[in-house]
């Protein structure tokens, strides 16, 4: 429960969650946390550049290179439908990527790390 | 008959939507009497107590955010604007990549129940928790006036009411309807009626999917082509993009200005956050995520064949003649198919969704204003749980008539556009402050504050003074200008644009570096390691309530 979030907490505490007072502080400073944090950072910073830049391009392509987009691939299917499709193709892939990485390398991680600094609570 | 004629004519029969839309609210309104909690605390109301597994929230995400705007509203741009009305989804589908990456996980990890726990968890609290609830606010009122207002178009449609006072009405029920729901089911309520919703919407898209590809032999190609010989002369810029911000070199950088709201505009949608709290952990949040992408994208893919089976089959001049324009293409192309059954059914999902989404929004406004305005700021955090969930349940009742009278106001307006706008404050006011206080240590008070109040006011000063509000050229048929004020010779705009994501978005992050850095204040250490920790490692976090 969060009673050091903002002063008096008008709810009881519904789990028996508590830890000494400057704790975090020392947990933020260790080195496993510094590793935990490059860790995650590593991850989402560079994954979310690359959607985002993905995504402009496609928004940029519609609006400028509208000839390109038009161009005939099958029947009536155009280039610009098929890239648009594969917005949706690459959001489910790095949503999958993402959920095997954060399954499989980070939640363990972070487990391990709330474990060893004893923080109680839901260390995921 | 043909679909010209139809389109002038009330279509199907308004006593089978009617009956089907009953039994719809009175299945959920039995649910949500079931599964509510008598005597709700703070967690209860406002989060469900946070038992709902990842999967069953990821569904209600799906269906708050499947609105009668991305629904009817996409579906039917498509079926006019062809390659266009695609657009709209994909940026509204990419959006989520930022909840999932950057926000979902660390939010539900430091906050307890709205967006302004998490912006003011280390920064000056009230002044803070005052300027994110008031965003929250104006987000979530524009938002709601959208819903409301695309209601009574649906109404002339579905029910053949065509008095503005009959729509009036109709409006009225959906709106103490929304009340009672939330009223009685709290969060935990509302969050069912999303889940029935969601999997009908789905359901019933993915029938008239299988439907329409049936008619063209499961040959998209030919399904694209039908479309193009129905329109006619501008058949063939339906598949390719520009037929509506293809225009000038001014209507591409709306484009892009609106491109750029859409994708970022999701993180920052307060109504979207809250539902992170109603899963029991972190873990959950980003499950639940993970299940809204899927069904969305799966969702948008539908509309695709769903705009373009209703381009091809109704065709735009039906659908542009019709009481609800581009909002009926869906509910006509329905009646195409099935008759008056399949109709009933579309009909009545569309008003679910209205409902739906309505309902989550008042529970989140409510939320805001009982917990942060009142709780927090004025009271400083003196009133008790259940003090708080009086005062949010009365919040709702207003905000509930506040709605009626703003729908019945803003009847007829263009709801696409109202919805945008939401998008973009949602960009500019709550994004960059999320991000930062989540990610950047020397963010500070001062930033904050910069970015949420200069976002907001730029985005509201740039849409008064747009296009959208006033002096767009007058249609020649009509003598009536698209823009609010309808009379062509009112117009004091001098922004060019509809959309003002490109210009506040930038701004505000702007802002929260320039008063970040131009203040020499630190936010404390202690609570800035505090956030850090609590946010990756989940220590800390709140819990479920226990089942009882």
């Amino acid at each position: 429960m969060s009673t050091s979030m903002r002063g008096p907490d008008p709810i009881p505490p519904t789990s028996g969650v508590d830890h000494p007072v400057g704790s975090y502080q020392e947990v933020a400073d260790s080195p496993e946390f510094e590793a935990l944090r490059r860790t995650f950072r590593r991850f989402v910073f560079p994954m979310s550049a690359l959607f985002l830049a993905w995504y402009l391009l496609f928004v940029l392509l519609s609006i400028y290179a509208t000839d390109f987009m038009g161009t005939k691939v099958i029947g009536n299917i155009h280039l610009g439908l098929i890239i648009g499709l594969l917005q949706f193709l690459s959001t489910f892939i790095i949503t999958t990527v993402y959920a095997r990485w954060a399954d499989r390398k980070f939640d363990p991680a972070a487990a391990e790390l709330a474990r060893r600094v004893h923080l109680t609570g839901d260390a995921r | 008959m043909s679909p010209e004629l139809l389109a002038a004519e009330d279509i199907g029969e308004p006593a089978v939507n009617i009956l089907i839309f009953a039994a719809f609210v009175v299945v959920t309104l039995v649910i949500v009497l079931r599964v509510s909690r008598r005597k709700a605390g703070a967690s209860e109301f406002y989060a469900g107590g946070r038992n709902f597994t990842g999967p069953q929230n990821g569904v209600a995400l799906a269906g708050d955010y499947l609105s009668a705007a991305s629904f009817l509203g996409i579906a039917g741009a498509i079926a006019l604007y062809g390659y266009d009305g695609f657009l709209y989804s994909i940026g509204f589908l990419v959006a989520w990549l930022v909840a999932l990456l950057l926000v979902a996980e660390l939010l539900r990890n430091t906050g307890r129940f709205t967006m302004a726990d998490v912006l003011s968890f280390r920064l000056a609290q009230r002044p803070v928790r005052a300027a994110a609830g008031l965003s929250t606010l104006i987000v979530t009122f524009f938002y709601l006036l959208a819903q409301m207002a695309g209601a009574g178009g649906l109404v002339a449609l579905l029910l053949g009411v065509d008095s503005k006072t009959g729509q009036g009405f109709v409006i009225a029920i959906v709106g103490v309807l929304m009340i009672a729901y939330v009223l009685i089911g709290g969060m935990r309520g509302t969050t069912w009626v999303q889940i029935i919703k969601a999997a009908l919407l789905i359901i019933g898209a993915a029938v008239m999917v299988v439907w329409v590809l049936a008619k063209y032999g499961f040959n998209i190609s030919d399904l694209l082509g039908a479309s193009v010989d129905k329109a006619g002369k501008t058949g063939p810029q339906l598949l390719d993009p520009g037929a509506q911000y293809g225009k000038s070199s001014l209507t591409k950088l709306d484009f892009l200005s609106l491109g750029l709201a859409l994708v970022l505009g999701t993180a920052g949608l307060p109504h979207v956050l809250m539902r992170f709290y109603t899963v029991p952990s972190a873990k959950e949040a980003r499950r639940s995520v993970i299940w809204a992408i899927w069904l969305i994208g799966i969702f948008y893919l539908f509309t695709l064949i769903l705009g373009f089976g209703a381009g091809a089959l109704v065709g735009p001049k039906a659908i542009a003649a019709a009481p609800g324009k581009a909002n009926s293409a869906a509910p006509l192309l329905a009646f195409e198919l099935g008759g008056t059954v399949l109709l009933g059914l579309i009909a009545a999902v569309a008003f679910a969704t209205i409902l739906a989404v309505v309902a989550g929004l008042t529970i989140t406004a409510s939320a805001s204003f009982a917990h942060d305005v009142y709780n927090n700021v004025i009271k400083r955090g003196e009133v008790t749980s259940e003090g708080e969930v009086r005062v949010a349940r009365v919040t709702a009742v207003v905000i509930g008539i506040i709605a009626i009278i703003g729908g019945i106001l803003a009847n007829g307006q263009n709801i696409a556009f109202l919805v945008a706008l939401a998008f973009a404050i949602a960009a500019s006011a709550n994004l960059p402050t999320i991000v930062f206080s989540l990610f950047w240590r020397r963010f500070n008070t001062r930033g904050a504050l910069f970015s949420i109040y200069g976002g907001l006011l730029s985005c509201l000063v740039l849409i008064a003074f747009s296009p959208v509000v006033s002096g767009k050229p007058a249609n020649p048929a009509t003598g009536k200008s698209p823009s609010m004020f309808t009379d062509p010779s009112v117009d004091f705009h001098w922004f060019g644009l509809d959309n003002p994501g490109i210009v506040t978005i930038p701004l505000s992050f702007l802002l929260a570096i320039i008063g970040t850095l131009s203040s020499r204040d630190r936010s404390t250490a202690e609570k800035a390691a505090e956030m850090e920790v609590r946010s990756l490692t989940g220590a800390g976090a709140e819990q479920a309530v226990a089942a009882h």
